[in-house]
């Protein structure tokens, strides 16, 4: 079943590609209905959702190559399942988006539905190099995404991500294979690998290898020092390619933290946990001070999410440090850590579509070009102002639940610099304000005309009514997350 | 002799169906020579089909000793023989009704046999005789067109040639006088020095085969100067049969010596990666970029004869890789082969819009090279470095991945364009049909070998 909804996106991208005849609209609406389907089986897998002995639900395991001990084995738990869903919600929403795209329909609809199965096969992969795989390819898929439909810059900025995160998946597949060799017998498995704790007291090679595996992640993440390829990327993606690189890809990173760095190498994690939460702790004020000084829209949301993803590295770092007594702490911060992940894939994938919007009518993401639209496209800034309080962590949207759940939870592991990192929270509060303030209040500076269409309000809206409907009601998310987060 | 006659059937079967076509195209009219080119791939499927039925029978040496018999000969068929056909499929395009088709075959096949021979030698003078065989056919080759750039290259690749022949010989000599056998099971006794400079030399001329540092020189200018279908065949199956050989007698010949020859080989892998990425970086025609890629394919190869007696995984890897790249390398040089007009990669800029397929087999393959899952080179680094990291050349493995991430960068200057949506050059013809069949056939085959590199790997393992 599991592996079913992975590849179906696939397989119908490989049957458009071999039919040349298909008209756009044809492609287009397939595009939804296939996006739509996988949407409609994870709903049905949620439902159905009960995890067995191992902790994990729909399991599966054959052999792939046994000569290194490598098998394709998936399953979801609760860190991954919410991750799984947020894939679908958004890569339907990309769809929906592009139902107006006209530039290479078949190949883009064929590209977005192989990311599909790429993404989701990272969050379900219990396998090193199963994971590994899947890791890869997003990388690719999404270079040509960004060189085949981007902005001007496209290609400079396509060549910039693809060498700083396939440096980084690399640095993964040496710490993997340092697993791998550590490991008696020599195994992959992300289970057997937990249960043996390969890498306890071998000292030095311990922290090479968490090195590597740390490093590959954080630049995936991306925290600072490691984020240089975010920007460019962002700024020069298509919209619905900055949504999924922000609001799928990004996650990858941090998933790894806590389903591979974590429960593989605990020591060695535990002993560097510091260093982790410092990594989380300058990449939220980092990333919200650049963000602060950003003229282009784009440019700032991506920088944003350099410190919306720095509150989830900081979590996982501050939640090694608690002792044992604090348990219900470190679970606090371990699910506030996947819930901010979700929520901002839902609200950064929503503000990049709207960017995208922006763009449209505009044809410049420069904000002091813009003044008074709330006057011209009311619904457009409706909207967006929902987006922006929602992403400063507004009580009543995700990211509050999210954000709360991490200063809670970690608060106790370091105090003061934890708190220094709240004044990320309000650096936010204030660029996002500005910025809001600039474009859609004031005079009007340039005439700009059409509201959102239906496509669009059909693409945007679903997130930002799950945003909320995960602020009010969080216990549906919630109760799948925290028996996963509790076993870290 | 019966039993070492039987062993070596697919040998006998591609060296015979050298001589018949030599005769064959004696008598052929010149618009019949095709049937020379029939009977050339049906010799290789038959020396394929050889080689599965003789599977279960591997595991020993023939001809008294001299030559093994076991899985690393036997992938090694696999590989060469699959190389050939490839070879003689996109030739086809450029040799059909040449003056001299019939020879193009005949002098493949002969390589082909060197090369396998190579890889199967367990004493010294049937290597000289097999590095002679693989070679002097493709001396040949080389100049096969009677173009001044491809005489040119001849002569380059011959000089170099001659030179470590010759080296290799003293070698041999020295190994000889030192060890007093040519065969490796009886060369184990003898002066350390004498021993270890004639080691170095014969490892010198078997490296000049694989293209490896220090003996890469030819490489680029034969790759460039040649036609392109040479050109693959050059840069694929001496290759296998050489770094094939390399193993064997860094396994059976350095390694009894006691010789610290792991280090020495870890250096020339870590060179020839790092010389040939960044001689790569930069190059505008893409039979040299392709030139300077597999030399750094070669280094990346070496990491499992680094790990050979240290890790049970090298020879797998190496088989494995080998295959791997064999299909990757033909492949890339089918779409170099099917545009014969496109020289640099701007030149291929608009190809995806003309023909979406070619442009899509182009990015698969040359994505293969990089080693992006889930192709067959994937697979291929995984084994060879976990091999090496195992034998305890962690390091390696380290430069082995950087050079991995800095070949991303050439070969997306060659995939870029090719994407890219602008309106085809005047480079862009209609595709040689023949070429872009192989193309074709081989993007999709590198994907499946990784695919299937479980059982692939089970079945090269050295039990096997």
């Amino acid at each position: 079943m599991l592996s079913i909804v992975v590849f179906l996106p696939v397989v119908a991208a490989l049957a458009l590609l071999a039919a040349p005849g298909a008209s756009d609209r044809v492609v287009r609406w397939t595009w939804v209905a296939v996006s739509a389907l996988v949407l409609a089986l994870v709903v049905a897998l949620w439902i159905g959702y009960s995890p067995g002995a191992s902790g994990f639900g729909y399991e599966t395991q054959v052999n792939w190559i046994p000569t290194v001990g490598s098998g394709y084995h998936v399953g979801v738990d609760g860190l991954s399942l919410p991750l799984v869903a947020l894939t679908a919600v958004l890569f339907l929403s990309c769809a929906v988006y592009s139902l107006r795209e006209t530039h290479r329909v078949r190949s883009l609809a064929a590209l977005f539905l192989f990311l599909e199965t790429v993404c989701l096969g990272v969050f379900v992969a219990l396998d090193l190099l199963l994971f590994f795989v899947f890791f890869d390819l997003s990388i690719v898929g999404m270079y040509f995404v960004i060189a085949g439909w981007g902005h001007s810059g496209a290609a400079r900025a396509a060549v910039k991500f693809f060498l700083y995160t396939f440096l980084g998946s690399l640095a993964l597949l040496l710490g993997f294979i340092g697993l791998y060799l550590a490991a008696s017998p020599h195994t992959f498995d992300m289970l057997d690998l937990t249960r043996q704790d390969p890498m306890a007291g071998k000292g030095a090679v311990a922290v090479l290898v968490m090195l590597a595996i740390v490093v590959g992640l954080a630049v995936k993440t991306p925290t600072v020092p490691v984020h240089t390829w975010l920007p460019p990327a962002h700024v020069d993606a298509p919209a619905a390619g900055s949504a999924i690189l922000a609001g799928v890809l990004l996650k990858m990173g941090t998933y790894g933290f806590v389903r591979i760095a974590m429960p593989i190498l605990p020591q060695t994690w535990r002993a560097y946990a510091p260093v982790i939460l410092a990594v989380g702790i300058v990449s939220v004020l980092y990333g919200a001070l650049v963000a602060l000084a950003q003229r282009d829209f784009k440019r700032m949301i991506a920088y944003t999410s350099v410190n919306h993803m720095g509150y989830v590295v900081l979590a996982v770092g501050a939640a090694a440090m608690l002792a044992d007594t604090e348990a219900q702490a470190r679970q606090l911060a371990v699910t506030g850590a996947v819930t901010q992940m979700v929520s901002h894939g839902l609200i950064t994938g929503a503000l990049f579509l709207l960017s995208g919007v922006l763009f449209e009518r505009g044809k410049t993401y420069d904000m002091a070009s813009y003044g008074g639209l709330a006057r011209q496209l009311p619904a457009f800034a409706g909207i967006t102002a929902v987006a922006v309080f929602a992403s400063l962590g507004l009580p009543g949207f995700s990211g509050f639940i999210a954000e709360f759940q991490i200063f809670t939870g970690s608060i106790g592991a370091a105090p003061v610099p934890v708190g220094f990192a709240l004044l990320g929270v309000l650096i936010t509060a204030v660029l996002f304000l500005r910025a809001y303030q600039q474009v859609f209040l004031g005079p009007t500076k340039t005439r700009v005309a059409g509201d959102l269409t239906l496509t669009e309000t059909v693409a945007i809206g679903p997130l930002m009514l799950l945003a909320v409907a995960i602020g009010l009601f969080p216990r549906f998310l919630l109760d799948v997350i925290e028996p996963a987060a509790s076993v870290l | 002799m019966t039993t070492s006659l039987l062993l070596s059937l697919p040998e006998e079967i591609l060296a015979l169906a050298a001589v018949l076509c030599l005769l064959l195209g004696s008598f052929l009219p010149r618009g019949r020579q095709w049937v020379v080119r029939v009977v050339g791939a049906a010799a290789c499927a038959g020396a394929l089909a050889a080689t599965i039925v003789l599977w279960g029978r591997q595991g020993g040496t023939a001809f008294e000793g001299s030559y093994a018999v076991d899985a690393a000969l036997g992938g090694t068929r696999i590989a060469v023989v699959v190389a050939v056909l490839l070879v003689l499929c996109l030739a086809t395009d450029e040799t059909r009704g040449h003056a001299r088709e019939s020879e193009f075959v005949v002098l493949v096949l002969l390589s082909a046999v060197g090369a396998v021979l190579l890889a199967g030698s367990l004493d010294l003078l049937l290597l000289v005789a097999a590095y002679l065989v693989a070679t002097i056919p493709l001396y040949a080759l080389t100049a096969f067109a009677k173009d001044s750039p491809g005489t040119e290259a001849a002569l380059k690749f011959y000089l170099l040639g001659a030179l470590l022949s010759a080296t290799m010989l003293f070698g041999v000599v020295l190994l000889l006088g030192a060890g007093g056998a040519t065969s490796y099971a009886g060369l184990r006794t003898g002066p350390g020095a004498a021993v270890a400079i004639g080691a170095v030399a014969v490892l010198a001329g078997l490296l000049f085969k694989a293209g490896a540092a220090p003996a890469q020189f030819w490489v680029p200018d034969v790759t460039e100067g040649t036609r392109p279908a040479v050109a693959a065949l050059v840069t694929t199956v001496p290759k296998i049969g050489a770094l094939v050989a390399v193993y064997r007698f860094a396994a059976d010949v350095l390694q009894p010596a006691g010789l610290a020859w792991p280090v020495l080989l870890a250096v020339v892998a870590a060179a020839t990666m790092t010389l040939g990425n960044l001689a790569a970086f930069f190059q505008d025609n893409v039979r040299r970029l392709l030139a300077y890629s597999t030399i750094s394919q070669v280094g990346y190869v070496l990491l499992a004869v680094v790990a050979a007696t240290r890790s049970t995984l090298a020879l797998p890897g190496l088989l494995y890789y080998l295959a791997g790249y064999a299909v990757t390398n033909v492949g890339a040089f089918a779409v170099v082969c099917a545009l014969p007009r496109a020289a640099s990669p701007g030149d291929y800029g608009g190809l995806r819009r003309r023909y979406p397929y070619l442009a899509l087999c182009l990015v698969v393959l040359l994505l293969g090279f990089v080693g992006t899952p889930p192709t067959a080179v994937f697979a291929g680094k995984v084994a060879v470095f976990t091999a090496a990291w195992d034998a305890g050349y962690g390091w390696l493995v380290v430069v082995a991945a950087v050079n991995t991430v800095a070949s991303v960068f050439y070969y997306l200057r060659w995939i870029a364009p090719a994407m890219r949506g602008t309106e085809p050059g005047d480079a862009i013809g209609a595709p040689a049909p023949w070429s872009r069949a192989a193309a074709y056939a081989t993007a999709p085959a590198t994907v499946a070998l990784g695919l299937l590199a479980g059982p692939v790997l089970a079945v090269l393992a050295p039990s096997g």
